[in-house]
């Protein structure tokens, strides 16, 4: 895993809710056996009209050249539903290195984490003023300090993450380095009674 | 100190504890299948390593698969190349695989408890967000990304943060017609598709002690439907009777061990929950799900809310968008609304006992003309199980169409898809935007629900059936055929 310390970055805006995976990557571009390349295929459905890349659909927020950055902002209850990580690759693929919500789904969170895919929970009412930025508005995150701030208005808020994690991401640790050092006490638990 | 079902089986698995940070909890099964296990194969041979405990995994292959002719090559490329990566992977790890044309093959959370594999105090994992049903036996079962089945397969271990734990109470008598999907659309309708994230959930009380196996089975089944990461049941007779005598099942030198094992597997009286949710069963009506999450559920003879009074701005929003991609109108009932289609089958709602329900509810009836009707059994057992009983006569005289077993139209990854914007009755667990195709609408309801409207085409409470033609004579009501 590449280390990750801070992230200064333009931002796209989803404001909707319970965002699920589904929806990140559908369930018919999983077929592939790598994990890159699914980037192409973030957000198919919303992205395009009738499943054609020559087809895009105006509205949606990443066909829109004005938005742009390494984070993507997401209403609450983000990553909601199938426990493909494929969704978190296809975030990271496409150039993401941070998702915002005010809520996460477990597994989603869990998967994004494992893969360097920084989730940032914030306030609903921090997630609101985030919004309510413009397209040329700047974030930095911070997880050292763990830290979000709006650059332009100087708002900030402190975020959770778990310290074990947090020393992962920093410094490029994965958690089967740890798993695999610990080993002879895995080894030792299973000899035990039970 | 008294202790929660979850935490006897927690506090037994937990390896050591790692500083400021989570358990190191040990894995009894690791269930594979062919879609999320590619990669972690791939990481762990860049590592240089082999699978650490292989005979504690078990290979299926279930979401890829098509649901006719599996005695052919599959047709689709992609699909096949993964299927045939499952094979090769679990014979270079020595893993044993149920694969396609294995008389086991099946649906991962079917073929599990069928065989005997899933227990009660177990921990047991798979790639796969409905791992929960496996939590039915009193198990800690959860879905897993692909990066932990990967430290799975390096050492059967995983690093969890002890979740918050939520006990849902159901007492009392379920109503006519109201059967164990009813109850869990039910409990996620209330709760909404988030009210349960952080927690692990266990299911009790007298409704839920009444239901078989398999109707546990449903409603853990949809645990994640709310964001829990687990949900479970305490193990019982209901549970001891089911597994006796299933093939890996402990034989009978280890029987009454085990057994004496299982028997203290409860929440001990005075255990502390973070969280209690009652519900009387009574209240529970037939469900049916209108939205495009499973949270957006109404009685099936109620209305479909009206947005505007919906006090949070980020709910309505949600509903507004829901109802557009669904092509309803707030403020109006489903019941009547023409069905294109019903699927019959997933994870949720595929075992005997459904088709069952269904056969007896179909039988000596036939499928409205306009509805397609897909029946797609869990597992090769449970498919020679539906001919060994006559069922499948009872269903090609309906002209439901039977497949061979998979996951088929639960996600739209093999052929077995809803067109864009038809509607689709369906026993599955997910309504999710284009889940079953691109542009499908899917209406998520119970077997008995879903049966209703293939005889009818439409969207009908089963309650409200006519009696079914009389058989030698004697007719039988509605309630018979159900029960």
């Amino acid at each position: 895993m590449i280390p990750l310390k801070k992230i200064h970055s333009r931002f796209v805006p989803l404001p909707p809710e319970n965002v699920d995976t589904d929806q990140i990557i559908p369930a018919r571009f999983l077929k592939a056996t790598t994990r890159e390349g699914f980037g192409k295929n973030l957000f198919r459905d919303w992205r395009y009209e009738h499943d054609d890349e020559n087809r895009p659909k105006p509205e949606f927020v990443l066909n829109q050249p004005q938005y742009s950055g390494e984070i993507l902002v997401a209403g609450k209850n983000f990553g909601c539903g199938s426990s493909r990580e494929h969704a978190a690759w296809a975030i990271q693929d496409y150039g993401f290195k941070a998702v915002v919500s005010s809520f996460f789904a477990d597994i989603f969170r869990n998967n994004s984490l494992n893969n360097g895919l920084l989730p940032v929970t914030v306030s609903d009412a921090f997630l609101a003023q985030i919004f309510a930025q413009g397209n040329e508005a700047t974030l930095t995150i911070d997880l050292e300090s763990q830290s979000i701030t709006i650059d332009a208005t100087g708002q900030q808020e402190k975020f959770e993450i778990n310290p074990y994690k947090k020393t992962c991401l920093l410094n490029g640790y994965d958690d089967i380095d740890y798993l695999l050092s610990i080993r002879p006490a895995i080894e030792a638990f299973e000899g035990q009674p039970h | 100190m008294a202790k929660t079902l979850f935490d006897k089986i927690w506090d037994k698995h937990v390896v050591q504890q790692v500083q400021d940070g989570p358990s190191v909890l040990y894995i009894d099964k690791h269930f594979i299948h062919e879609v999320t296990s590619p990669q972690a194969f791939k990481g762990l041979e860049k590592r240089g390593l082999k699978v650490f405990r292989p005979q504690q995994v078990v290979a299926t292959a279930d979401h890829n698969v098509p649901t006719i002719n599996q005695h052919l090559p599959i047709k689709d490329e992609l699909s096949r190349i993964q299927v045939q990566q499952l094979i090769e992977n679990c014979k270079k790890h020595d893993i044993e695989l149920y694969g396609l044309g294995h008389p086991f093959q099946g649906i991962v959370h079917v073929i599990g408890p069928e065989l005997g594999i899933t227990q009660p105090g177990m921990t047991i994992v798979c790639g796969d967000s409905h791992t929960s049903t496996h939590g039915a036996f009193g198990a800690i079962a959860f879905g897993i990304g692909t990066s932990e089945v990967e430290m799975v397969f390096a050492s059967q271990c995983l690093l969890q943060s002890h979740p918050k734990l939520m006990r849902i109470n159901i007492d009392g008598e379920l109503p006519d017609g109201v059967v164990s999907k009813d109850i869990i659309l039910y409990i996620i309708s209330k709760i909404t598709s988030s009210g349960a994230t952080g927690y692990f959930v266990e299911y009790a009380g007298s409704a839920i002690r009444a239901l078989s196996m398999e109707a546990r089975m449903t409603i853990c089944n949809m645990s994640i439907e709310m964001g829990a990461r687990g949900g479970m049941i305490a193990p019982d007779e209901t549970t001891f009777a089911y597994m006796k005598g299933r093939q890996f099942a402990p034989g009978n030198g280890q029987w009454e061990e085990k057994l004496e094992q299982w028997k203290t597997l409860f929440s001990d009286e005075g255990a502390v929950f973070d969280k209690e949710i009652f519900i009387k069963a009574e209240e529970i009506e037939p469900m049916i799900t209108y939205g495009t999450n499973p949270g957006l559920g109404i009685a099936i003879n109620g209305t479909i809310p009206v947005a505007d009074s919906i006090p949070d701005e980020g709910e309505r929003k949600n509903i507004i968008k829901a109802l557009q991609y669904m092509g309803l109108e707030p403020g109006k009932p489903l019941l009547g609304m023409p069905v294109q289609h019903v699927f019959i089958g997933s994870c949720t709602n595929s075992r005997i006992e459904d088709l069952r329900q269904v056969a007896a509810l179909v039988k000596g009836r036939k499928k409205n003309e306009h509805v397609h009707v897909m029946i797609v059994p869990g597992s090769q057992q449970v498919a020679r199980q539906v001919k060994a009983e006559g069922l499948d006569k009872v269903f090609a005289e309906a002209g439901f169409e039977v497949r061979q077993a998979g996951c088929s139209a639960c996600l739209g990854m093999n052929e077995d898809k809803i067109p864009a914007g038809e509607y689709c009755i369906s026993t599955s667990n997910r309504n999710f935007e284009g889940r079953q195709g691109a542009g499908a609408r899917t209406l998520l309801a119970s077997p008995l629900t879903a049966a209703a409207a293939a005889i009818t085409g439409v969207v009908t409470d089963v309650r409200d059936l006519t009696p079914r033609p009389p058989e030698g004579g004697v007719g039988k009501t509605t309630k018979e055929a159900i029960n």
